[in-house]
């Protein structure tokens, strides 16, 4: 049974390279930890040459004026090991998530699919690659020595079966030991292990073993009695003949990315040059798993104008001392900082980077966040793909991803409430609609299909006046003589023919109650005559012209 | 000289006559016998760079030109109106024109409820917000197909809307895919609705050329001018004439039924084809009445 092992090396670098890809010419160098005890725990090769290694204090790395500093972004790790999932899923969906930088893939059943044993490492080192991370892949006969392989050799390797221990021998002792390299803040266990991984590893060496070779070829007895069963592993993965099955996880479902700023952004142009950034690795790790989405949320973490606020007042206060008081008040607004979300929600699943940017530029343009940004995080919430079946004699329908566009154009032209199709609301009410988004999709064909052969007669339409025009009655004997409105002067002449009052009264029992009386009128106008509906209002005793009949 | 000209040479040069060498070849000919040039093989007219058929190849007589397609009509949703003009023309913009009251929202209802139920998505560019939800549910139209653009806002100036009323139409055309945008400048002022530049009109025209959409546009007056392939003028007769009222029976009584027993049953609209420039003959006026009836009618 094969198995494959996908291996980031120096992975808090390749998470930020991931996040900032226009890093990975320059020297570059993680620090972590609190404030001034922080501490450079990776590098990259070009910041090794320049002397920089992991220990050292954050100020003596920013003795190195061409050294780029970045804080250790968990969050950036953690989107850069789901794109790691992401890849390996595509492939088999036995994936075993080893540690924050590798994935063990099971190959049973996929080389039918994929090709043979290279043509799939050469493709999952593509894959990885295209996900914005630099791999080891290595394909083996069994996990351990997989992961060993790829640990130790770069690029891609396929170690033929029983050949394991011959390919490992050359390995350095030290690539047995790579779990163990901790964090900071581990628990008591993870601890005790280091430990015992230590000592284990300076017995080694004191022995003068340096390779897996030399460690394979010790007795197995003289190495259980002196080192115990823990020897007797190491030994069998040193060989390359340790057997165990994989532990598989279902990756979860969670499509996020996430960039920290150095500079705050207060421009919408360079904000979209990063989201555009964002979306094309989500829309990667989407695609690698065959989906679609169909909402995107969009968080920014703002400056915190508050503290600065507070400190501006503390400043122009002459020569006073704040209060206890204010003092919490200012160090509650300066740990707080202010969130501005946007949910986009699209009608159909959908998978364009491109289109997604537009519309997301499209909305901040209309809510820009209103102070300048810190910190970009945007989530995508995975769907199916649409399936659609097509047909000679289909009617032509607007396309999804121009028509979402269109709509978000327009949108900003008229206002978001002023576009889509109209719903009618249970209410006798006047203006009893609201407007819900146009989705062509939803329209059925059921009702269609019986109307379609009945021939329809025409109604008489109405106009609406929108809002009612304000207009004075004259009456005589309680009868409508004159109507006259001043804001449309067209409106406005003797009253030729009248039918009604209609009389109509709702919601009586809610806040908002309503009662009219409707006439339709004929006015003399200068084109002729022209027809009306005239309103009174009984409760609050105005008249309005509603519409006129077109 | 040879009595044989090559077809070549003589497709790459004016051939030319040389009459002394031609005395010079035949020799002296006898008293009275008439010269006869000898046979050569002259250039023939059709093979060759200089034909002219090939000269004339791209050139194709007036006789023989095609007439350019008729559209394809679909039903306005009124079968008088159809009658009239023979549908709407997609990919072509109609005007529809005429004072308040002359049934333009009516044909308008009618087109929309005609293409949403020939199962076609449509747009409706409002300029001032008009549009009666309780008009189109009665007119059967299925509003999942109707997208509704509102421009304009309570007070907004008329130049604003008409902005947005372009800018939205644009972008409308551009995306494609709808059976039948129509236009709504019903109730903008003509002033405003005669800034509208003919090149804005030429543009929307091309813009729905070779589509399957139909462009309508309703307006006071026709503002398109020779944009517009199809002009419908609407009209009412007189409202105040008694004989467009329906009212209860009508009884001795000389005088007049009281409102209360008035009833607005239907509005009467005549329509006439003013322009058309999808037949080749000039069409003549024609004229037709129809009712539009209100829904409380029946």
């Amino acid at each position: 049974m094969p198995f494959a092992c996908i291996y980031v090396p120096n992975f808090p670098v390749a998470a930020v390279f991931r996040a900032e890809p226009e890093l990975r010419t320059q020297a570059i160098a993680i620090f972590e930890g609190k404030p001034p005890l922080e501490k450079v725990c990776a590098v990259n090769e070009s910041a090794g040459r320049m002397g920089i290694t992991p220990g050292m204090t954050k100020a003596q790395a920013e003795l190195c004026v061409e050294l780029t500093l970045r804080p250790r972004s968990p969050l950036q790790e953690a989107a850069g090991h789901a794109a790691l999932l992401d890849c390996a899923q595509s492939f088999s969906p036995c994936v075993e998530d080893a540690a924050l930088d590798t994935a063990l893939v099971d190959l049973e059943g996929v080389e039918p699919l994929f090709g043979s044993l290279p043509e799939i490492a050469h493709a999952m080192s593509r894959r990885v690659t295209s996900l914005g991370l630099e791999a080891h892949v290595t394909v083996a006969s069994n996990p351990d020595a997989a992961m060993l392989a790829a640990r130790g050799f770069s690029g891609v390797t396929v170690i033929p079966q029983g050949k394991e221990g011959e390919s490992l021998g050359s390995l350095p002792v030290e690539v047995l030991f790579a779990d163990c390299e901790g964090e900071e803040g581990e628990g008591k266990q993870k601890k005790d292990e280091k430990k015992e991984s230590t000592r284990l590893l300076l017995t080694l060496e004191r022995w003068g073993i340096r390779h897996l070779c030399a460690l394979a070829a010790l007795p197995e007895v003289a190495l259980s009695e002196r080192l115990g069963q823990e020897g007797l592993r190491l030994q069998q993965l040193a060989r390359g003949t340790a057997s165990r099955t994989l532990v598989p996880v279902e990756a979860p479902a969670v499509f996020e990315e996430a960039i920290e700023l150095e500079y705050p952004i207060v421009l919408l142009e360079p904000l979209a040059f990063l989201l555009n950034r964002l979306l094309e690795q989500i829309c990667a790790r989407l695609a690698s798993r065959a989906l679609n989405t169909q909402e995107l949320r969009l968080t920014l973490e703002l400056e915190n104008f508050s503290s600065r606020k507070q400190q501006l007042e503390i400043n122009n206060q002459p020569c006073s001392t704040p209060s206890a008081t204010e003092n919490r008040y200012s160090t509650i607004c300066s740990n707080r900082r202010e969130q501005f979300c946007r949910t986009l929600r699209l009608p159909l699943p959908m998978l364009d980077p491109k289109l997604f940017l537009k519309l997301l530029q499209l909305d901040l343009n209309t809510h820009p966040p209103g102070a300048p940004i810190r910190k970009i995080h945007l989530a995508a919430e995975p769907a199916r793909s649409r399936s659609a079946q097509g047909g000679l004699f289909l009617s032509p329908s607007p396309e999804p991803e121009k028509l979402e566009l269109t709509l978000a154009r327009i949108a900003g032209l008229v206002g978001e409430a002023r576009v889509g199709s109209l719903e009618l609301l249970d209410t006798y009410r006047a203006e009893g609609f609201r407007m819900k988004r146009f989705v062509p999709g939803a329209a059925s064909e059921t009702n269609r299909h019986k109307s379609s052969s009945e021939e329809q007669p025409a109604i008489a339409a109405l106009r609406m006046f929108r809002p009612p025009l304000r207009a004075t009655v004259t009456l005589e004997n309680g009868e409508l003589v004159r109507v006259v409105c001043s804001k449309k002067k067209e409106v406005q002449g003797s009253v030729l023919w009248k039918a009604g009052p209609w009389r109509s009264s709702g919601d009586w029992w809610e806040r908002e109650a309503w009662a009219r009386d409707e006439w339709d009128i004929a006015l003399q106008t200068a084109d002729g005559a022209a027809l009306y509906r005239l309103v009174h209002d009984r409760l609050g005793g105005s008249w309005f012209v509603d519409g006129t009949y077109d | 000289m040879s009595s044989e000209v090559s077809t070549l040479a003589a497709q790459s040069r004016p051939f030319v006559f040389d009459f002394e060498e031609y005395r010079a070849e035949v020799g002296p000919q006898p008293s009275g016998a008439q010269a006869r040039p000898p046979q050569r093989v002259v250039p023939t007219i059709g093979s060759g760079a200089f034909s002219a058929d090939s000269r004339l190849a791209g050139i194709t007589p007036a006789s023989r030109l095609g007439a350019r397609p008729t559209p394809e009509m679909v039903s306005s949703g009124i079968a008088a109106m159809d009658a009239l003009t023979g549908g709407l023309p997609r990919g072509c913009l109609t005007e529809i024109c005429g004072p308040a009251s002359s049934g333009r929202t009516t044909l308008l209802l009618a087109a929309l409820a005609a293409a949403t139920r020939r199962g076609e998505f449509c747009a409706l560019v409002d300029a001032s917000d008009a549009l009666d939800p309780q008009s189109v549910a009665a007119a059967r139209v299925e509003w999942e197909r109707l997208l509704w653009v509102r421009c304009g806002e309570n007070s907004c100036p008329a130049e604003h809307r008409l902005e947005q009323v372009l800018r939205a139409s644009d972008l409308l055309l551009e995306s494609g895919g709808f059976g039948l945008i129509a236009l709504d400048l019903g109730d903008l002022p003509e002033p405003a609705a005669r800034r509208i530049p003919l090149t804005t009109w030429f543009r929307f025209r091309r813009a729905v050329e070779h589509t399957p959409t139909v462009l309508l546009a309703i307006e006071r007056q026709p503002i398109a001018g020779s944009c517009s392939s199809l002009l419908i003028r609407l009209g009412s007769t007189n409202m105040g004439a008694p004989e467009n009222r329906v009212s209860e029976p009508s009884t001795d009584s000389p005088f007049p039924a009281p409102s209360h027993a008035q009833l607005l049953t239907e509005l009467k609209i005549t329509a006439e084809m003013v322009r058309s420039r999808l037949d080749r003959k000039p069409v003549r006026s024609a004229e037709i009445t129809f009712a539009g009836k209100t829904v409380w009618a029946g």
